[in-house]
């Protein structure tokens, strides 16, 4: 199993209420030790996923949002957002919490994995992968 | 073609399950290769022995369980999902201290990986779901 694809996990829901959200994120970590090129996409109600200041103390369901900050440790460094759905949900990049990784190409260096791309890169994004789970 | 399928919604509540089968089926037909079926999020639902539908309904379990048996087919369901939906297998059932197991025949209880090996080894991915 050397072959290397391109793994796109699609995130289209709210991250409660359902359980897609949390299902997609635990495939997310089992997939990452299999070494592909992998990358989020969050779209539509997904994008609530990422955003900061998650509280589920009153529906007693665990905040698994914190999680998405220990990515950088599986190698999971591409994260992208559409900016429309944000737009339509009254939400900014600044709403989002900060995800970062340690580039070990560049020294280490701290970057930002998630970035904020238009309806139109996210359908080339989509376009240009080998295998695409949809949640 | 290698197609690797994914069903991630429970039976009866929605139709992906059927739907599933139903291309599954053809697809093999078609004298393509169906090398695994993966039951995720509700979907592992369909895997329980214990469902009894109405007799003039369709049983879906027992569908799978027959084109499993008729065509070798590898049907995965996923253990985290499985497990706090109630679906256990003998060997779980006897792990976790249960005093009952209802994995239907032809399905087997397995991890995340194997929907993961599918996507490498297939040359497409198709999930049935919401």
């Amino acid at each position: 199993m050397s072959e290397t694809k391109k793994f796109l996990y699609v995130n289209r829901k709210a991250p409660y209420g359902t359980i897609y959200a949390l299902e997609s994120l635990e495939v997310v970590l089992i997939g990452a030790a299999f070494d592909q090129d992998v990358t989020l996409a969050f779209l539509d109600d997904g994008v609530f996923q990422l955003t900061k200041g998650q509280d589920t103390g009153g529906i007693g369901v665990k905040n698994f949002s914190p999680t998405f900050r220990a990515l950088g440790d599986y190698e999971v460094t591409k994260l992208y957002v559409e900016q429309e759905s944000l737009e339509e949900r009254g939400l900014a990049a600044e709403d989002l919490q900060a995800v970062t990784y340690e580039d070990e190409d560049d020294d280490w260096a701290e970057k930002p994995s998630i970035h904020i791309v238009s309806r139109a890169e996210m359908a080339d994004i989509m376009a240009d992968q080998d295998v695409v789970l949809s949640f | 073609m290698k197609f690797g399928v994914v069903v991630s919604e429970g039976p009866y509540t929605h139709q992906a399950a059927d739907t599933a089968y139903h291309f599954v089926k053809a697809a093999l037909d078609k004298g393509h290769e169906v090398p695994r079926v993966f039951f995720y999020h509700d979907g592992v639902n369909v895997s329980t022995r214990l469902s009894v539908p109405p007799q003039d309904e369709r049983h879906i379990q027992k569908n799978w369980t027959e084109l499993a048996k008729k065509k070798g087919l590898d049907l995965v369901v996923c253990i985290a999902a499985a497990q706090r939906r109630g679906l256990l297998d003998a060997n779980e059932a006897q792990r976790q201290g249960k005093d009952a197991d209802n994995i239907a025949e032809g399905f087997r209880i397995s991890g995340l990986g194997q929907l993961i090996e599918m996507g490498i080894q297939t040359d497409r991915m198709v999930m049935f779901g919401d």
